[in-house]
């Protein structure tokens, strides 16, 4: 992609966003607009969870959160652009070693997740 | 020939995305226009109404006019083609058309060169099936087969399938969604691909199978 491109596509099309400034191992709160099918209403849906990967640069980039319910793994990719994620809140911020945490999803339970729950300094974004 | 239909001259910017009402939405991204109108074919003069565009400008040398020993440089039109379409003559030779000759229009049909392929073998260029890769052949894999019959017909029928150059022929894509047009820098945005590499001249017309208008 050329970058006269991106950068138009950027300024027309994608305002700032005023994400806190995350990363991967960071425990965020996504704040995601939905709307129901065949209702007009909208309900704002929480997802919080780790970051494992940021992936992909201007329009197209991704991030992808992962958290444990009920037993079972679930991730969400959100596109880091879409207009529907309302707002996104930093919780809390594990020291990791990778970008990608993809070994994440093979560790069950405390064996492995507890082994980077060490806290940095609190980062207070937005 | 004119090209068919109310349209302009562009280029082929790139491709990106877009959220439209909260979904993604692929989209090539055009710069179209501003064209300058050379010339206006009328029905009392030539029989068909139809403008006759220029788009982007070259560099290009003219013998100077007063002093013939000399060449002096001027700025042509890189492209220049011909849209035929009713009421075309009602335009202005000199005048120039910008998107706003498109503006409202939700569906157009892009008319472009498709990327040189170089020369290809059968497989690629017509999707041949090839040949087994394994059972007892050898050094036959991607050959094309059998190109004729027997005594009858004895030659190999005009137009077979073989290998060649492949690409760069004009392809045009329909109803192609307009996403967004921008007169103020010339761009529209359309969802879907458009034939031709980025910088390739594109003919974006108006729809003809699809209402185009809103």
């Amino acid at each position: 992609m050329s970058n006269k491109v991106v950068s138009y596509i950027k300024e027309k099309f994608y305002g700032d966003k005023n994400y806190p400034d995350f990363r991967a191992g960071d425990v965020i709160r996504v704040h995601q607009r939905i709307k129901e099918e065949g209702q007009d209403k909208e309900r704002i849906q929480v997802f919080e969870g780790i970051v494992i990967a940021i992936r992909g640069e201007g329009p197209s980039k991704t991030f992808t959160v992962r958290k444990v319910s009920y037993g079972v793994g679930v991730e969400k990719i959100f596109p880091y652009y879409s207009p529907t994620i309302a707002k996104i809140e930093l919780v809390r911020r594990f020291k990791v070693r990778r970008a990608k945490l993809y070994y994440l999803r093979e560790k069950v339970g405390k064996d492995a997740k507890l082994k980077e729950l060490r806290l940095e300094k609190v980062d207070n974004g937005k | 020939m004119a090209l068919r239909g109310k349209g302009l001259i562009g280029r082929k910017l790139g491709m990106s995305q877009v959220f439209v009402e909260d979904r993604v939405v692929p989209v090539t991204v055009l710069e179209v226009g501003p064209c300058k109108v050379l010339g206006v074919r009328t029905p009392e003069k030539d029989g068909y109404s139809a403008i006759q565009l220029g788009f982007g400008s070259v560099k290009a040398k003219v013998r100077d006019k007063e002093d013939k020993s000399k060449y002096k440089v001027i700025l042509k039109p890189a492209i220049i083609r011909e849209f035929r379409f009713e009421g075309a003559e009602k335009f202005e030779k000199g005048s120039v058309v910008d998107l706003s000759l498109l503006e409202g229009i939700k569906f157009v049909d892009v008319t472009g060169y498709s990327k040189g392929r170089g020369f290809q073998g059968t497989m690629k260029r017509w999707g041949f099936s090839g040949a087994p890769d394994s059972h007892g052949q050898s050094v036959f894999h991607r050959r094309p087969g059998s190109i004729g019959q027997h005594t009858f017909p004895a030659k190999v029928w005009k137009g077979k399938k073989m290998a060649g150059r492949m690409g760069n022929e004009r392809v045009t894509v329909q109803n192609l969604e307009v996403v967004s047009i921008d007169k103020e820098n010339n761009i529209m945005l359309v969802k879907g691909a458009v034939p031709g590499y980025k910088g390739a001249f594109v003919f974006v017309r108006e729809a003809v199978k699809k209402s185009a208008l809103v």
